[in-house]
């Protein structure tokens, strides 16, 4: 029975897309089955990311409409074969899929799947209700920006009116560590502070990942880039694992201060 | 023999006239002879006009038969109604009056988007995110950092305060008065409090000690047992 994990951040453009293939990407690394749901209905490029846009055949609507089965859906992952992709629909509406589809879908993945990891649209309204609803755990990512912190608190406080396994986990995407350091940043410190749930990442602004997503390769599959063992991190900490987060440069202070979140979590 | 005892006696004190209810007997008896004993002893025209505290013992009035009272004394007649007291109260009254006193302890972060709303004062244990909202009809009492707006007084007591481990508050309200932070980048300030300044009448934001000598009824039961 797999655990499905919904990407969210109501801001959009804070890194939803991405977060949700590399993590994906990088579960199928260590060998977990994992699917991939877009739920972001008309606006959809989960399937970009991933450089699948050219298998689409069917969608999410077209499953939940009755269309056709949602194995006929499912694109398998061009470099795995246990990562599969269920793409959002681009003509129709958010209005299209309901929560009560969006489980059925989601609870008959969970059979055959480790992981299902779901790409939340930006926003609060219906889209990030169904997004929502099959879910166990929800992991939110936000940036060091006053704006999209302020969104993610408004979103963890939505995600705890609802009944998942555990408390939401928090990621923090784009950071610029010249600008944290003249504190012309928010500090990560005080964004877990305010936010108060627990960090499960942080992945630093990297050029490469925007080359990435452009070719279609996800970031995780390059060894050595820092946001590609970032995101492989956040999945071992997933799968359970106690990893120490990455130093954003060699700086013993940061280092220290870093570790002191994986003593929060652990 | 009913005739002998009066259900309506007036008194004279220095504060002006008051009026007892004998409280055994019926409604319609006691309005009846009051309005006899007022035609009798109305003041003339030229006289001024006499105010009167209606003592009703342990009687309960219902608004209709209050403001037939009212009428009777003040209207009809040159009195002015100074109060009317009765020794009791309705459950219902009574229990909403308890709730408006009580303190109500929350444990929740009020985050960005949410409203927390409370009669009575409240005692929140964690913080108020920016974007956040607390609002009592008493006092506020943050264990935890403000960072959102906090109204207290919200049904207009001037008296409430606001009380935060750490102020920082993007607006501070107090019954009709707002006061919001400043425009440049500031600290906040540990364990401090804001209230209703009388003299500057606006919100200021000062230690605790102040607050121990500008409010001494703390409590909001105290409170309002005076302040009716």
């Amino acid at each position: 029975m797999g655990e499905a994990i919904v990407i969210t951040s109501g801001k959009g453009g804070v890194g939803k897309t991405t977060t949700s293939a590399n993590i994906g990407t990088a579960l199928a690394l260590m060998d977990k089955k994992v699917c991939l749901i877009d739920t972001d209905i008309g606006l959809r490029n989960l399937d970009v990311v991933m450089g699948l846009e050219n298998r689409i055949i069917y969608d999410i609507v077209d499953v939940i409409q009755g269309r056709c089965k949602l194995k006929q859906a499912l694109i398998k992952d061009k470099r795995f074969d246990y990562l599969a992709l269920l793409p959002a629909a681009q003509t129709s509406d958010k209005t299209a899929v309901t929560t009560d589809g969006m489980r059925e879908i989601v609870a008959e993945l969970k059979q055959e799947y480790d992981y299902i990891i779901i790409d939340c649209p930006a926003g609060i309204e219906q889209g990030f209700q169904n997004a929502i609803s099959g879910a166990d755990r929800a992991i939110v990512v936000t940036t060091p920006e006053k704006s999209s912190v302020r969104d993610a608190d408004r979103i963890v406080g939505l995600l705890e009116k609802e009944e998942m396994k555990e408390s939401p986990r928090l990621v923090i995407n784009r950071i610029r560590n010249h600008m944290m350091k003249n504190g012309d940043m928010i500090d990560v410190d005080d964004i877990v502070q305010l936010l108060s749930i627990d960090l499960i990442g942080i992945v630093v602004d990297d050029d490469e990942v925007i080359k990435a997503s452009n070719k279609g390769e996800p970031i995780a599959l390059t060894p050595n880039s820092k946001a590609s063992i970032a995101y492989r991190n956040i999945a071992r900490r997933i799968l359970g694992e106690t990893v120490p987060l990455q130093s954003l440069e060699d700086d013993k202070g940061v280092l220290k201060r870093l570790k002191r979140f994986i003593g929060m979590r652990a | 023999m009913q005739d002998k005892k009066q259900i309506i006696t007036i008194k004279g004190t220095r504060e002006g006239l008051s009026l007892f209810i004998e409280e055994s007997a019926t409604y319609r008896d006691a309005m009846k002879e009051l309005h006899e004993k007022m035609m009798a002893s109305k003041p003339r025209r030229d006289e001024p006009i006499v105010s009167v505290k209606v003592k009703l013992g342990n009687r309960y009035l219902t608004e209709e038969q209050e403001n037939e009272l009212r009428r009777v004394v003040s209207v009809d007649n040159r009195f002015k109604i100074d109060s009317i007291e009765s020794e009791l109260i309705r459950i219902e009254d009574a229990l909403k009056w308890q709730e408006d006193s009580e303190i109500k302890a929350v444990n929740q972060i009020v985050r960005s988007g949410q409203v927390l709303e409370i009669k009575g004062d409240l005692l929140l244990i964690g913080d108020v995110n920016p974007g956040g909202k607390v609002i009592s009809t008493g006092n506020i009492y943050i264990l935890g950092n403000l960072f959102g707006i906090a109204h207290a007084g919200f049904e207009g007591d001037h008296d409430s305060f606001i009380v935060a481990s750490y102020m920082k508050p993007t607006q501070l309200r107090i019954a009709d008065y707002i006061s919001r932070a400043p425009d440049y980048e500031s600290d906040g300030v540990y364990m401090e409090c804001g209230f209703i300044d009388g003299q500057q009448d606006k919100i200021i934001i000062d230690s605790l000690k102040v607050l121990s000598r500008k409010r001494r009824e703390i409590s909001g039961f105290e409170r309002r047992m005076n302040n009716g």
